[in-house]
């Protein structure tokens, strides 16, 4: 299509415009963190909140139980996205098409629709208490949907006839998986990692549903404290380590699976 | 150890659907059990009813919480503002999306457009409390940066919950509107000028109708997520409630089944919504 000049500057314009603007509230946070007065206007320089927050028991309580909750979470979703992953890669079967819609379905739904139920599941159904068990459970639900799309983007760019060759010399099906389809799959495992960690380590609807009372989570100390005046600075800070530990991971992923 | 493992794998490989257990058993027990059967567990609780003098759940089942959401003029309305809110936000973001996705796909040199589509999605994984916070400090009719630079602000209400909300699902918008132009053969377009065609007359008569799937992948994201929000209404919305505030709030206060007679709402509008678009292919492009 021929596009005038003034058209194409102007898509240009319009495009740079908007990544600006994607990303001015996230580099004003970060300013806002180092911002010497207590409000909302800067007002000069400052590293003493950062210090404070990290001395604070609140925000270290609330750290670990994130880096905890995210950490088991990946861990499972690995497991469980890995093998849905194989088995619909390599099988066709009656209700493939359901299972990835399965895998899909608790994050295309509203996060309050996937948090109620949970809860609802959890206690009346199940009987349990909430707490750290329920919330990993939760998270992991919803985790499995990026390992599970990494792993299977992988497998489907993998030539098929390595498997039966290492079968042909003489591999039984485990080393096959540890001689030849895992070191394959490993940069999309780590990939797909990475993304479920950042994916559990700054959610807050369902959190909110699953946690229960005693455990807090970096997310739900911005939601407790974000009205008061007194604790802003702090927020600040705990909303950029939030900021950072969801966005690395995610560039690391990102670089890893880049072609 | 080998021995057992070289056992289990002779019985594995002459039994494919015991392979298919041993893969699926697993994630489809969690998936099945934990996830559908809580969705399950959420539907029978809309219909149980809330004992009013002990405040205890009653397992008697009625339509009655539902009948509440129809008869009462503020969940009415609640319900009615977020079913606008999210399609209000839809159009903003389908709006802004093209004029970019069609800058990646059909503009932009390859060095740029691999720039720009990695910046465009890594706002994405940036926690989404945190940008919902981080407007409210752009918007605060007191000290907000929109006052003190440019001198006005929407300042909290139901226009900054859709600036937000906007802000927020724009990438999801982005992603696939790209994914379907990149789709989009040239020629298409060149015929259609070489016919005549007015950059306009292109855009309506070539690129929306095949653009259509892409465009509807684009709205299920945009209106399913701005349906449900609660948590940016809260910070940037100031009084204005949505489904989600009336989840929370009657969810606060133990009735649950009221709650999950809400929750019902949003989940039965995106079934619907989902079986609508799915006729156009727009399932394919997510």
């Amino acid at each position: 299509m021929h596009l005038s000049r003034t058209a194409r500057r102007l898509l240009a314009a319009i495009s740079g415009v908007v990544v600006v603007i994607l990303y001015a509230p996230l580099f004003y946070v970060l300013l806002l963190s180092f911002n010497s007065a207590r409000s909302i206007i800067y007002a000069g320089f400052t590293t003493k909140w950062w210090g404070q927050a990290f001395r604070d028991e609140a925000v270290r309580d609330a750290l670990s139980g994130s880096v905890k909750t995210a950490a088991a979470a990946t861990v499972v979703a690995l497991i469980l996205g890995t093998l849905a992953s194989l088995a619909v890669h390599r099988f066709s079967f009656f209700g493939r098409d359901v299972v990835s819609f399965a895998v899909i379905l608790p994050i295309a739904l509203p996060g309050i629709v996937t948090g109620i139920a949970l809860n609802a599941g959890f206690r009346q159904v199940l009987g349990w208490q909430l707490g750290f068990v329920t919330l990993v459970v939760a998270h992991a639900t919803f985790c499995i949907v990026v390992v599970f799309n990494n792993v299977l983007a992988r497998l489907r760019r993998l030539p098929g006839n390595l498997e039966e060759a290492s079968a042909d010399l003489g591999a039984d099906t485990f080393q096959t998986f540890r001689y030849v389809t895992f070191p394959l799959l490993r940069s999309a495992l780590v990939a797909g990692g990475l993304l479920a960690f950042a994916l559990s380590f700054d959610e807050i609807v369902v959190t909110t549903f699953t946690a229960g009372a005693r455990v807090t989570t970096l997310p739900q100390f911005i939601l407790g404290n974000y009205s008061r005046p007194n604790s802003l600075p702090i927020v600040n800070v705990v909303a950029v380590t939030v900021l950072a530990l969801s966005i690395l991971p995610a560039w690391l992923a990102q670089r890893l699976t880049a072609d | 150890m080998s021995a057992l493992s070289r056992r289990v794998s002779r019985g594995f490989a002459k039994r494919r659907w015991a392979q298919l257990t041993a893969l699926l058993g697993a994630p489809l027990a969690w998936l099945v059990v934990v996830y559908l059967g809580s969705l399950v567990a959420l539907l029978v609780t809309s219909f149980y009813a809330l004992d009013s003098f002990t405040f205890t759940v009653v397992k008697t089942t009625g339509l009655q919480n539902f009948r509440e959401l129809l008869d009462v003029g503020v969940y009415r309305r609640v319900a009615l503002r977020t079913l606008l809110v999210a399609i209000g936000v839809t159009i903003v973001d389908l709006a802004v999306a093209f004029p970019i996705a069609f800058y990646l796909a059909k503009v932009a040199t390859p060095r740029v457009r691999r720039i720009l589509a990695v910046a465009i999605t890594m706002p994405l994984w940036a926690s989404y409390l945190v940008k919902a916070y981080a407007w409210r400090t752009f918007l605060d009719p007191e000290g907000g940066l929109l006052r003190k630079v440019f001198g006005v602000s929407p300042g909290f209400g139901l226009p900054a919950i859709i600036l937000v909300l906007a802000y927020l699902w724009l990438p999801y918008a982005i992603l696939p509107i790209y994914a379907g132009l990149e789709r989009l053969p040239d020629s298409l377009l060149e015929a259609s000028s070489d016919l005549g065609g007015r950059a306009g007359a292109t855009f309506r008569g070539v690129v929306v109708p095949l653009l259509l799937p892409a465009l509807l992948a684009a709205s299920i994201f945009t209106f399913s997520l701005s349906l449900g929000d609660y948590i940016t209404v809260g910070i940037v919305g100031g009084k204005t409630q949505m489904i989600g505030n009336v989840i929370y709030a009657n969810f606060g206060v133990n009735n649950v089944p009221l709650a999950a007679a809400f929750a019902v709402v949003p989940m039965l509008i995106m079934v619907v919504y989902l079986l609508l678009v799915r006729r156009s292919g727009a399932l394919e492009n997510l």
